[in-house]
């Protein structure tokens, strides 16, 4: 049956799933995307790839490393983090916008979504974008939607921009105790021109790590550049295996067997030696350059209230239900744009069909 | 191009809203006398005009907020506008209508190298905002043409992109936060020193809106490193479709250049006269730029050049001096000037995908000798965003006519072969019409419900974006509800 079929026949709330790999939780019955599934077309020439909502990521992913490409933004798998199995489909990174430790320099997942065709509410069939890499023809849905957490629509389809994948990967890792340490070392790096595609710290390993990537000749310049410009903070050294290094920052591979609960906080990087003091986490993890601080707290710990005011937002990534019901997995919103989006909310799904709850 | 008619009411209201404009704002900050409302009467698509009803220039985020508050309880229509320089009549008033320019707020807030971020006013110039940065070795990646003179407002409305963006991205990209106020004059901050948004992502509809959703006051821009250096290569060939193939062939080897520029004939010679770039006599010329230290320069153009030696080209030439690149840049983005001498033209930014460029350039070609217009081309090859330019003689009656009916079939070739009708200059009047051929009504509708949400009166930037026949059902609302 087609989704705008199926759509315009529901009276009841209904929760979307693409491969159930993210730990939402909501409504019975489920509205699976699994169906929707395939790439409809790839031009590497052109950067460009079309793919159905319900297409698995892994599918994607061999498609574009046989033409030696790549999804930049570096969708990230947490599958092990949150205890949740399946496959994780690309319609549903889309519509959490997960991007990876590659979005301070490449972007996040919707600076890379080139055009959707969702099915609204009203189980119209609606198109926003296009296949091509500019395109300021209308309002810009294409950014609405990635990250609405399917709470506008149900994507049936994506367009997506991808990028060469890079011939070299270096890691450098440094040494540091401090968070407040590790972040300005960071920074530094991210100031310099070397084109840093991933800024880390991991205070259990004690590292602050960075990544370089790009043809062989260049990384090796470029860690050479860093090692010398960063000698101030520290001695900087080449890690082994930097794929499994960032993949494990990627997926927090660090919090996946620990209890607690997980958040996720965006902040000003500079912020970020003063945010982890107030989590009082049992454990913690900073990305991109100390704008994205991953915590693993007690259970049932308010990490919103111990925050108070600062300049970001905090998710509730992994929690018990009764947890997640009781604080909001998203930060709520201040007036007027809690109206906005509520507003927004009932003109793209009137009678409340999607996702209710999960976003306030 | 019609424009509604101006609605008598508001018109009959006209000092009343002047008297109360006066009331919050400094006296030279209100333009009233219809000889200077006519300095507003255009932007850079000068073939329309019209002058407003009156003219603001606020200098604070809260005047602006008094005005559209004023506005709003008076059922005045409101035209924001940068620095007027829309190629496509995002700034052309409706005589019923109050300008809100926001060009005497142009300073510099914050600038933080640390967290990578400036936060400006919006009034400020494109290449100020690198000004500001330019002394750490910092820049702002978007950089339209008009770069000299356009407003970061008008950036933000048009999601304006840039030569560079194949690289660096365009302005939604590289935008991180606002301070806007919408129509009822309320103030709303979204975003900030942090990436991404918390909840829905309403930074990224505002981008790219227009101007018709509120009045961007501020703005929170990404700031980069400069790279160590950039250097330029030219690449002439006597064939369109070999270069669109250099194009594609150098995307699918995994260099990123910064940018890939094309040019035929008729640009490469206007331009030449123009700056003296040492372009080369051909049928098809690119500028293909990298980035990076001497040696990491070196090696990238050593591949692009194997490339593109298997194409035959008839000139191929690296720049040997940072004076040689400026030339070079100075010649593509003195383009449109330079055409300007030529004739009167209509610039279109249809955007196609890569693999049709030779199919396109070939039907434009064609339709040129039908309309019996020249048309020069222009653009941006690396990610598909044409710059077709239409040369017609305004004074010679019907050419205007004929050139838009040029114009209107190769944008609506670009959408029919996989396309959109505008890559970074915006819809704005100029495209407003042709919008059904791209969007079927539901899609338009769902465009047009985020509208009703910021701006449930549809007083902001009336007229634009959406064909008049699909809004009028909102617009005649409004003039009924008053």
């Amino acid at each position: 049956m087609e989704l705008a079929d199926i759509v315009a026949g529901l009276n009841e709330p209904v929760r979307i799933q693409g491969g159930g790999t993210r730990g939402v939780f909501g409504p019975e019955p489920v509205l699976s995307t699994a169906g929707l599934s395939g790439i409809t077309l790839y031009e590497p020439g052109a950067l460009t790839l079309v793919a159905q909502a319900g297409t698995p990521v892994t599918e994607i992913e061999a498609a574009l490393a046989a033409e030696e490409q790549q999804l930049a933004f570096e969708p990230a798998d947490y599958r092990a983090l949150l205890g949740t199995s399946g496959e994780s489909t690309i319609g549903g990174v889309v519509a959490a916008n997960i991007s990876g430790p590659r979005r301070i320099q490449a972007g996040a997942c919707r600076d890379f979504l080139l055009g959707v065709r969702y099915v609204d509410g009203r189980g119209q069939v609606i198109k926003n974008g296009g296949r091509v890499m500019k395109n300021v023809t209308g309002y810009d849905l294409v950014k609405l939607m990635a990250g609405s957490w399917g709470t506008l629509g149900v994507l049936s389809e994506v367009s997506l921009k991808v990028l060469p994948k890079p011939e070299a990967v270096a890691v450098l890792g440094m040494p540091v105790t401090q968070v407040s340490a590790a972040v300005q070392m960071l920074s530094a790096a991210l100031k310099s021109p070397f084109e840093v595609s991933g800024a880390a710290y991991d205070p259990e390993l004690g590292q602050a790590l960075l990544r370089i990537e790009g043809f062989a000749d260049s990384v090796a310049y470029r860690i050479g550049q860093l090692q010398r410009e960063l000698s101030a903070y520290g001695e900087a050294a080449q890690i082994e295996e930097p794929e499994e290094t960032w993949r494990a920052i990627r997926d927090v591979g660090r919090f996946e067997d620990k209890e607690g609960d997980v958040w996720r906080i965006s902040t000003k990087p500079s912020d970020a030696a003063e945010v982890a003091a107030r989590l009082e986490a049992k454990n913690l993890l900073l990305d991109w350059g100390g704008g994205l601080v991953w915590a693993l707290v007690d259970a049932g710990s308010d990490i919103r209230a111990r925050l108070g005011e600062f300049d970001g937002h905090a998710t509730l990534v992994r929690a018990a239900p009764e947890t997640i019901q009781t604080l909001g997995r998203l930060q709520p919103e201040p007036e007027p744009l809690a109206s906005l989006t509520r507003d927004l909310r009932r003109k793209f799904d009137p009678k409340g069909l999607f996702n209710p709850g999960l976003m306030g | 191009m019609e424009m509604p008619q101006p609605n008598p009411d508001v018109l009959a209201r006209k000092h009343r809203v002047l008297a109360r404009l006066q009331q919050v704002l400094p006296e030279d900050a209100v333009i009233h006398d219809p000889a200077e409302t006519r300095a507003y009467e255009c932007d850079a698509l000068t073939a329309y005009r019209c002058p407003p009803m009156l003219a603001v220039l606020p200098s604070t985020t809260q005047e602006v907020s008094d005005v559209l508050r004023i506005c709003h309880e008076e059922g005045v229509p409101v035209v924001p506008r940068g620095a007027g320089t829309s190629l496509a009549g995002g700034a052309l008033p409706t005589a019923d209508c109050v300008i809100l320019g926001v060009a005497r707020m142009n300073d510099v807030l914050e600038t933080d190298y640390d967290n990578r971020f400036i936060r400006v006013q919006t009034g400020r110039t494109n290449l100020s905002v690198t000004g500001a940065v330019e002394e750490e070795d910092f820049f702002y990646a978007p950089d339209p043409s008009s770069q000299l003179a356009c407003a970061i407002a008008g950036n933000i409305a048009m999601n304006s992109g840039g030569a560079h963006c194949l690289k660096y991205g365009v302005t939604t990209n590289n935008l991180l936060g606002v301070k806007m106020v919408m129509m009822d004059g309320r103030v709303v901050e979204i975003g900030g020193a942090h990436l991404d948004s918390g909840g829905l992502d309403l930074l990224g509809v505002i981008c790219g809106s227009e101007g018709q959703l509120g009045v961007v006051t501020e703005a929170t821009l990404r700031i980069l490193r400069k790279p160590e250096g950039a250097r330029p290569v030219l690449m002439g060939f006597d064939d369109n479709e070999v270069a669109g193939q250099c194009v594609s062939d150098i995307i699918k080897s995994g260099i990123l250049p910064v940018a890939i520029e094309f040019m035929d004939t008729l640009c490469i010679k206007a331009c030449e006269n123009f700056a003296h770039a040492g372009y080369p006599d051909c049928t098809a010329l690119l500028i293909v730029e990298v980035e990076g230290s001497e040696a990491e320069i070196d090696d990238q153009l050593s591949k692009i050049i194997e490339i593109a030696k298997r194409h035959n080209p008839v000139e191929l030439r690296e720049s040997q001096s940072a004076e040689e690149s400026a030339k070079i840049w100075l010649g593509r983005k003195s383009a449109f000037g330079a055409m300007g001498q030529l004739n009167d033209y209509m610039c279109l930014d249809g955007t196609i995908p890569v693999s049709s460029l030779p199919e396109v350039l070939r039907r434009i070609g064609e339709l040129s000798e039908d309309y019996g217009l020249p048309v020069g081309n222009v653009f941006h090859a690396g990610d598909g965003n044409m710059h077709p330019l239409i040369l017609f003689d305004a004074n010679k009656p019907g050419d205007l006519e004929k050139c838009e009916a040029f114009g209107a079939d190769i944008l609506k070739l670009c959408v029919d072969v996989g396309g959109c009708l505008t890559g970074e200059h915006g819809v704005g009047i100029e495209k407003r019409d042709l919008m059904s051929h791209q969007y079927t009504p539901a899609d338009l509708e769902a465009q047009m419900a985020v509208k009703d949400v910021f701006d449930p009166q549809w007083l902001l930037n009336p007229a634009k974006v959406f064909p008049l026949d699909v809004s009028e059902a909102r617009r005649v609302a409004q003039m009924a509800a008053e």
